[in-house]
């Protein structure tokens, strides 16, 4: 395993303190239309442009439920491994919002499509476990600008209706790192899934955060503070650890929590209170009388268990197992889906290390210098195989073959073309390399002499030398081996 | 000109397919009455000159197409009509323009009728006296000596209209009574269909449990033959039926010898008009009379159906209406802020029985309050429909009186909103149970004011109930007294 | 279970209504009679009674995932009370 232990604690005035976190995540279904109508949920558009009478809720609109929004929520159940509830209810949340046309928005209480669950972390201190208390389908709001006009907000309803999945985890998180973690695992679940597209920047998975603290070794839970709509892992981060350092200090003074909501500023890099909220919190639940309940069959079910395709932590064991890689540079390849398939394509026909291990160091930075996704990649996984196994028979040293990747990425050259073209093969022949050692040693007698007598960093000079005689190419196992030999 | 008008929609539809008239005399039937007709105020929208517009293009082009074939019909004013103004008879939808035409009403105009305008009726669609719309009252065309009445409510334009043929029919709602108490007052035919029979895409909601278009006419076979039309599956209403359409004007007869009619013993009241046990003990005769089985059940849970209603129905709107809050269309009022804007609005743009109704659903849904009130009135609803699953396994049908008295004067019970509940506590059972049900006029009383009876048939069996209707409207040979005292 | 001025004016604010003195007062008068009215359920015992909030016995209808563009902005747009082009104008929230 790991010798590495949770650390995450929070020194105050009196003592030890630990933080509760738990995160309600708002995950946009990939859907082409809306949860309960047929306007389109495409990002970006002209505002107000995909907006239905339902959308708008105009007098004696209705709400009709869209079958694929609800086969998403089994299948991300099902990769939580979910109880998923055959009879579900929709109730209607009320309040009042200027991007809320309807005035209540239509969301499961009493009754979620998916139950329990569990999602599986790896931290450096080793595996932990986050249970999901549910899953639950809700209607998007629409947005609000509040920035166009001095005296007043505009409103777009664009986004009013989109399908959300809302997944309730249970307060189980105990650090910054631990939720950075936990949202990247849903987010790598619902993108193998493609239940959602995991798109932070528009909006598509968002968390509300709940914190609160308590003194090490307390077993009761603090009053916690919900951090509303925070759209990055980093913002969430800081957010916590603002909030975590802003209640302590309350109690440590003397004070109390007071259990509210508020938002993070991430201009002023703090959480603050929302106004106007008092009487917010009565949302007056009741079974949506414009729907029926939802009854799922265990057919049902089965066939979308059988649909689902490998999850990112069975894959991972699989890497562990079956490829011999180990738990980080695995965890490194599930962590999006299509990095995994090029490393199984790259893998199929070259080493399993070797092609982990270019993949995670060489292509990534060019990947990350140029702000490029994989599926943009200049080097095509068969190219990559090919330099691979070239590195593996020998034919080029490691060292050469970075050289070779730099030509590769020009427009995704074939390795071998680029060695031919430059007459990059290694140097493996023993006889030659033998020749032109015996030369070095003979014109360097000196040299040699001291080497023998204890000057052993002069080794590298010979390396060097061997190197600059074959520009490059020797192989340079053999060449160490051959230089150990003559130099005894 | 006034004959037309008085014709039923049947005898209408088959005058104008013959030839016998064109279309645009029987719109101008309509049209001259309408005109003569405002102290009535039965209309909030008049659409006269466009419906001649369209009787004129109907008879160039001599198409008459469709069972309703130009048949002139209002329709109340809680369905959105497309580019004609819709209300819900409340301040806050004042000159809203839908760019949508509801289902029921497309089915309509699909079958070739033409509208003339929309009905006045109860702020969106609560109360019971049509006393409560933005729009001014509804006057009945009876009269009690000197007195001014009260239509019944909440489809009173709709009730009002019929019986003053000032339209061949209409459409109204039925939430708690809505269309059969204002037809009982009215001497008229209201069906109440089962919940789901009809969409209730494009209505105006209320109370979405319990809401149901349906056709208020002169005679039951008008009512079947509205029924066809409007009936139907809508996807786009979740929560309609997906059962097969009928063909009631068809399979309508006059035979009901066999059926059994269960008279219900908790819908005797305390002080129940005489009038009223009488009409019903008359009703019980003619039944006999035509060969039906008489049989007394129970219903035991009848007297917990109006405070169940009373709490379900106010929850539902409570919520429905949330969406009239000045951002999107309709009123709105000034405002510092947002909320302000909301407050003043909803303040503003809404009566008082509407800002009652609203906040008594508030509070039974609030929070320490849905247990005590909410979930305990549906609990209640499930018991008042076993009774009534229990009673079909013995009967076909249910005879009850319509209302618990006859039209009464306007002005009348607008003190005290429980005695204006009262009125309804013979047809909310029906749609606490969503069952179909029928009120047709059995009589006058006294002051020679109508008298509506009541058949509730069993899920989807409106065909029973148009059937027992049927063959109980011949018995009576009710004649309509209406004399054009307003004009 | 009765109403007064406080419980009154919390509804008014969920229910986004103004409320003013006379509002209160007429308020306050209602709705305690129709809580008193409706006090009479509770005299059954429903204990394991399954709520009823349909009366519809069928399936959820569930439709295809196909987007239909019905709706042009300036339909939904076309009755807002304060015109513009692209968006719904609402006063400004105070947060």
């Amino acid at each position: 395993m790991t010798d590495k232990v949770f650390d995450y604690y929070l020194e105050g005035k009196t003592g030890r303190w630990e933080v509760i976190i738990g995160l309600e995540v708002h995950a946009q279904v990939t859907s082409n239309a809306k949860l309960f109508s047929s306007s389109s949920t495409k990002f970006g558009s002209d505002p107000n442009s995909q907006v239905s009478l339902v959308d708008a809720a105009m007098p004696g609109m209705l709400p009709v439920i869209n079958k694929y929004c609800v086969e998403q929520a089994v299948k991300t159940g099902l990769g939580l491994k979910a109880k998923i509830n055959k009879l579900s209810k929709f109730d209607r949340k009320n309040y009042f919002y200027a991007d809320l046309p309807q005035g209540y928005q239509i969301s499961q209480f009493k009754f979620p499509i998916v139950g329990e669950g569990k999602v599986i972390l790896d931290m450096p201190y080793g595996s932990k476990e986050v249970g999901i208390e549910r899953l639950h389908l809700e209607q998007d709001a629409g947005k609000s600008l509040h920035d166009q006009d001095p005296q007043n907000s505009f409103v777009d309803l664009n986004r009013s209706g989109v399908a959300l999945m809302e997944i309730v985890g249970k307060p189980e998180l105990r650090s910054p790192e631990e939720v950075g973690q936990y949202v990247k695992k849903l987010r790598s679940i619902m993108r193998y899934l493609n239940t959602c597209d995991g798109n932070m920047d528009e909006g598509s998975l968002r968390a509300d955060v709940n914190v609160s603290v308590r003194k090490v070794g307390s077993r009761e839970l603090g009053t916690r503070c919900e951090i509303k709509n925070v759209n990055s892992i980093k913002f969430m981060q800081q957010a916590i650890e603002y909030e975590a350092k802003r209640q302590i200090e309350i109690i440590e003074e003397g004070g109390a929590v007071n259990q509210e909501t508020r938002l993070f500023d991430t201009k002023k890099m703090e959480t603050r209170s929302m106004r106007s909220k008092e009487d917010a919190h009565d949302y007056r639940y009741f079974p949506d009388p414009d729907l029926l309940p939802l009854e799922l069959d265990q057919d049902y079910i089965n066939n979308i268990k059988k649909s689902l395709p490998e999850l990112p932590d069975e894959k991972k064991a699989r890497l562990m197992n079956d490829f011999g890689l180990s738990s980080y540079d695995a965890s490194i390849i599930i962590s999006d889906q299509e990095i995994s398939t090029y490393y199984e394509e790259v893998a199929k026909n070259s080493d399993y290390k070797l092609a982990a291990n270019w993949m995670i160091v060489e292509l990534f930075g060019i990947l990350n210098k140029e702000n490029k996704e994989i599926k943009d990649s200049p080097v095509s996984a068969k190219n990559l195989s090919k330099l691979i196994n070239l590195i593996k028979d020998n034919t080029i040293s490691g060292k050469i073959a970075k050289t070779v990747f730099e030509d590769m990425i020009k427009g995704n050259q074939d390795p071998v073309e680029i060695i031919n073209k430059k007459g990059l093969t290694q140097q493996s022949d023993p006889k030659e390399l033998e020749k032109i050692i015996d030369k070095i040693v003979q014109s360097n007698l000196d040299k040699v002499e001291q080497y023998k007598s204890g000057k052993d960093k002069l080794f590298g000079f010979f390396v060097g030398q061997a190197m600059k005689e074959t520009q490059g190419k020797g192989n340079p196992k053999l060449i160490n081996d051959i230089l150990k030999e003559k130099l005894k | 000109m006034t004959t037309i008008a008085k014709y039923t929609l049947v005898k209408l539809i088959n005058k104008i397919k013959s030839k016998e008239i064109s279309a645009v005399e029987a719109t101008n039937a309509y049209v001259e009455r309408i005109q003569k007709s405002k102290n009535l105020n039965a209309f909030v929208t008049l659409t006269l000159e466009s419906a001649l517009e369209q009787a004129k293009k109907a008879d160039e082009s001599n198409k008459k197409d469709g069972v309703l074939s130009c048949a002139p019909i209002a329709v109340k004013d809680l369905f959105c009509t497309k580019n004609v103004q819709t209300t819900a008879s409340s301040k806050i939808l004042k000159n809203f323009i839908p760019t949508y035409e509801s289902t029921v009403t497309s089915k309509l105009w699909n079958e070739g009728a033409i509208l003339l305008g929309k009905l006045n009726c109860d702020e969106f669609a609560m109360g019971s006296s049509n006393e409560t719309s933005a729009y001014g009252n509804v006057i009945n065309p009876y009269k009690n000596n000197n007195d001014t009445l009260v239509p019944g409510g909440s489809s009173g334009g709709c009730s009002s209209a019929v019986a003053a043929n000032l339209t061949s029919a209409t459409v109204g709602t039925d939430t708690g009574g809505s269309i059969r108490q204002p037809a009982a007052f009215t001497g008229i035919v209201g069906l109440k269909p089962t919940y789901g029979r009809c969409s209730r895409w494009g209505i105006v909601a209320f109370a979405s449990s319990l809401d149901q278009a349906g056709p208020m006419t002169k005679d039951v076979a008008d009512s079947a033959l509205m029924l066809d039309v409007i009936s139907g599956h809508d996807e786009k209403d979740s929560t309609s039926s997906n059962i097969k359409k009928g063909d009631f004007l068809k399979n309508l007869k006059k035979n009901i010898r066999g059926l059994k009619v269960g008279i219900p013993k908790e819908y005797i009241v305390d002080n129940m008009p005489k009038a009223i046990q009488s009409l019903w003990d008359k009703g019980i005769a003619w039944m006999k009379d035509s060969g039906a089985i008489i049989k007394n059940i129970s219903l035991p849970h009848t007297k917990y159906a109006l405070p169940t209603y009373y709490i379900i129905a106010p929850a539902e709107a409570s919520s429905n209406l949330a969406r009239y809050d000045g951002v999107k269309y309709g009123f709105r009022a000034p405002g510092k802020d947002l909320i302000e804007m909301y407050e003043n609005t909803r303040a503003q743009g809404f009566g008082n029985e509407v800002k009652r109704r609203i906040m008594i659903g508030t509070y039974v849904l609030s929070s320490g309050y849905y247990d005590a009130y909410y979930l305990k009135a549906q609990q209640v609803r499930r018991l008042i429909k076993n009774d009534f699953d229990n009673v079909f396994n013995e009967v076909d049908t249910i005879l009850t009186p319509t209302a618990p008295s006859s039209a009464f004067k306007i002005g009348d019970k607008r003190e005290d909103p429980i005695a204006m509940y009262l009125n309804d506590v013979f047809t909310v059972p029906v749609n606490l149970a969503g069952l179909p049900a029928i009120s047709l006029p059995g009589g006058l009383d006294e002051a020679g004011l109508p008298l509506g009876l009541q058949l509730i048939g069993k899920p989807f069996d409106e065909q029973t109930v148009l059937n027992a209707a049927y063959a109980l409207e011949e018995k009576i040979g009710f004649q309509s007294q209406v004399k054009d005292w307003w004009m | 279970m009765t109403i007064n001025k406080a419980t009154v004016k919390k509804i008014s604010k969920l229910a986004r209504i103004a409320s003013d003195e006379q509002f209160e007062d007429f308020m306050i008068k209602d709705l305690n009679s129709i809580l008193a009215f409706v006090e009479q359920l509770n005299e059954l015992d429903i204990k394991n009674i399954e709520p009823l909030s349909s009366v519809v016995e069928q399936k959820l209808f569930q439709r295809d995932d196909v987007v239909k563009k019905i709706n042009e902005k300036e339909d939904i747009l076309k009755n807002s009370p304060v015109k513009n082009e692209n968006y719904f104008v609402v006063p400004k929230v105070i947060e």
